[in-house]
């Protein structure tokens, strides 16, 4: 399995990562040897493995439907890069 | 005062302080000084937040005098710095963290500060978890006190090396595929990783939501067993926290390993294998044969796709996990021309080398297409490690093996070449995978005077049984007294 540097340039892509020249050449490689590892689990026959998202026997856990009080206004905002009246500030999206 | 009270247990510190022999203010100021002394060399700690300490020890000491007591009350702790403390800054080891203070403590470091827990500082990771060395920290390498060459083990490094060279009484870490106990057995303390959903998860800045998990550092299997006994149980704030009772640990452990059924899967000694590792590993089997406990050989035949199956959930949790980081709430922004631009800059220089690296490639494993030939067959794998551990808890109390192929490595060795950094944690992350405990405790020393670990694993939420095997064991041994010369 190998990458071409297109699709490393298209995985970088979709993960929203600025990549440089170097990173991706070096990503190319090693993603491929990883992947190549990886490729062992299709030695497995697995049709009839059920899969495991979680280890828990848990479904559906529920919060009991009352008015709780989450972080403040303030709080929220403290560690905001940008912020104006109360709300994270971000560039324009539309002209 | 003649003895240094850094080179008590948690247990023994919590009896002086009891019997009023010395004060908490006393016992903090004594890792402060032996912090001052040493975190130059040992680089254990990101932040030490000296102030806080000394007045948290201050309100403890008068707690103490209006009678109050309690298994970790005045007990200097290192906190890892992927747990979330309020106003204390928490990067993650991540430059894209720097300067974030959260507005909330995480449910673990919550419980401990209520038990009267003195923090002394966050330690060194690896960027977000991810590594085995520390080598992956965006701000420094931490060194491992047996031999500052060498590195720590990660991604824990930091409160793995702070324990071991007692710059702090006990520690948290957390442990996604082997983060706790792979430390602590490069740096000869203990540690134990709790079963999935024994610690409430809320405030650990997520790396792979199904795999992470808050464990203990400590000096003794009592110590982690104090810490875990604090941490554990039921939190309405995770709905991944399981509702069922913490046993006393406290009361079990010791009733010794008479008559319990100890399993040695053959899968865990292999080729390549440092030759003193496996001997010392041996050895400690040996030794609890000899108190009685028998001994089973056992297979866990899935345990090599272990690797493979790691490397594409984690990463693709990460995947998704690190979307968050986008510049716009917490974190670093690097302003570039439209919002797009200013994400994929921010991201691009924030991050370093391998959260990008497990970043790409758990979004390849998601990406259309290749999500049931990825994805889809790791969790089924997964499946029959779950499974293989399922049967063979059928015939054995615990399973008795080595934590890392060999003993700390060098700076710089491994850090070219990912596949070989992964492969150290080739015998953690079949019990992480499968969602049980793990106990990782000193059990001898190489040629070179290194630390070596011997993993002990039980079945789902049975940490009562490690921390009875690991205590019996240490009973018996004087390998965790040993300490380094710094």
């Amino acid at each position: 399995m190998s990458l071409s540097r297109a699709e490393v340039e298209h995985i970088a892509e979709l993960a929203k990562l600025n990549l440089t020249e170097a990173e991706l050449d070096q990503y190319a490689v090693q993603l491929s040897a990883i992947l190549d590892y990886i490729a062992e689990l299709n030695a497995l026959n697995t049709d009839d493995i059920p899969p495991t998202a979680s280890v828990l026997p848990l479904k559906n856990v529920l919060a009991a439907d009352e008015v709780t009080f989450g972080l403040e206004q303030k709080a929220a905002l403290a560690n905001a890069p940008d912020a104006e009246a109360g709300q994270f500030r971000v560039q324009a999206i539309f002209e | 005062m003649s003895i240094d009270l850094t080179t008590l247990s948690i247990v023994e510190a919590r009896a002086g302080l009891r019997s009023g022999q010395f004060s908490a203010i006393e016992l903090t100021q004594s890792y402060l000084n032996r912090i001052k002394a040493l975190n130059q060399t040992v680089k254990a700690y990101l932040h030490v937040t000296e102030e806080q300490a000394l007045e948290s020890a201050q309100a403890v000491d008068q707690a103490i005098q209006n009678g109050k007591d309690g298994a970790l009350l005045g007990i200097p702790l290192a906190i890892k710095d992927v747990l979330s403390t309020t106003g204390v800054e928490t990067t993650c080891g991540s430059k894209i963290l720097a300067g974030y203070t959260p507005p909330f403590n995480a449910t673990a470091v919550q419980r401990l500060f209520d038990a009267g827990v003195i923090m002394l500082g966050k330690t060194n990771t690896d960027e977000f978890a991810m590594g085995s060395s520390t080598e992956n920290s965006g701000y420094f390498t931490t060194r491992n006190p047996w031999d500052t060459e060498r590195v720590p083990g990660g991604s824990s490094g930091g409160s793995a090396a702070a324990v071991s060279a007692r710059l702090a009484a006990g520690g948290l870490g957390t442990d996604t595929g082997g983060s706790v106990r792979q430390p602590a057995a490069l740096c000869g303390v203990v540690a134990i990783k709790p079963s999935y959903g024994r610690v409430s998860r809320y405030g650990l800045i997520a790396f792979a939501s199904s795999l992470d998990s808050v464990g203990a550092f400590g000096r003794t299997v009592q110590d982690v067993g104090l810490i875990l006994g604090v941490m554990a149980g039921h939190d309405p704030k995770d709905s991944t926290s399981m509702n069922v009772p913490v046993p006393d640990y406290m009361a079990t452990i010791g009733q010794g390993v008479k008559g319990l059924r100890v399993g040695v899967p053959k899968e865990y000694f292999i080729d390549g294998m440092q030759p003193a590792t496996e001997k010392a590993v041996r050895a400690a089997i040996a030794q609890l044969e000899a108190m009685g406990a028998e001994i089973r050989e056992i297979s866990l035949p899935h345990t090599r796709y272990a690797l493979s199956t790691y490397y594409l959930i984690a990463p693709a949790e990460a995947s998704a996990n690190l979307a968050r980081f986008d510049s716009v709430r917490y974190g670093l922004r690097k302003t570039q021309g439209d919002l797009w631009d200013t994400y994929k800059t921010t991201r691009g220089e924030g991050f370093g080398a391998e959260v990008k690296r497990r970043i790409m490639l758990g979004t390849y494993a998601l990406s259309a297409g290749y999500y049931d030939a990825y994805y889809l067959k790791a969790q089924k794998v997964r499946t029959l490690i779950k499974q293989d551990f399922e049967k063979a808890f059928e015939q054995v109390d615990v399973i008795a093996s080595p934590v890392a192929p060999t003993t700390a490595f060098r700076i710089g060795e491994k850090a070219d070449d990912p596949l070989q950094m992964y492969l150290s944690d080739v015998f953690t992350l079949p019990a992480s995978l499968a969602g049980i405990c793990g106990l990782s405790l000193p059990c001898g020393f190489d040629e070179s005077n290194l630390p070596i670990g011997l993993q002990l694993m039980g079945p789902f939420m049975r940490e009562d049984v490690l921390l009875r095997v690991g205590h019996a064991y240490e009973q018996a041994t004087e390998w965790h007294m040993r300490q380094p010369a710094l």
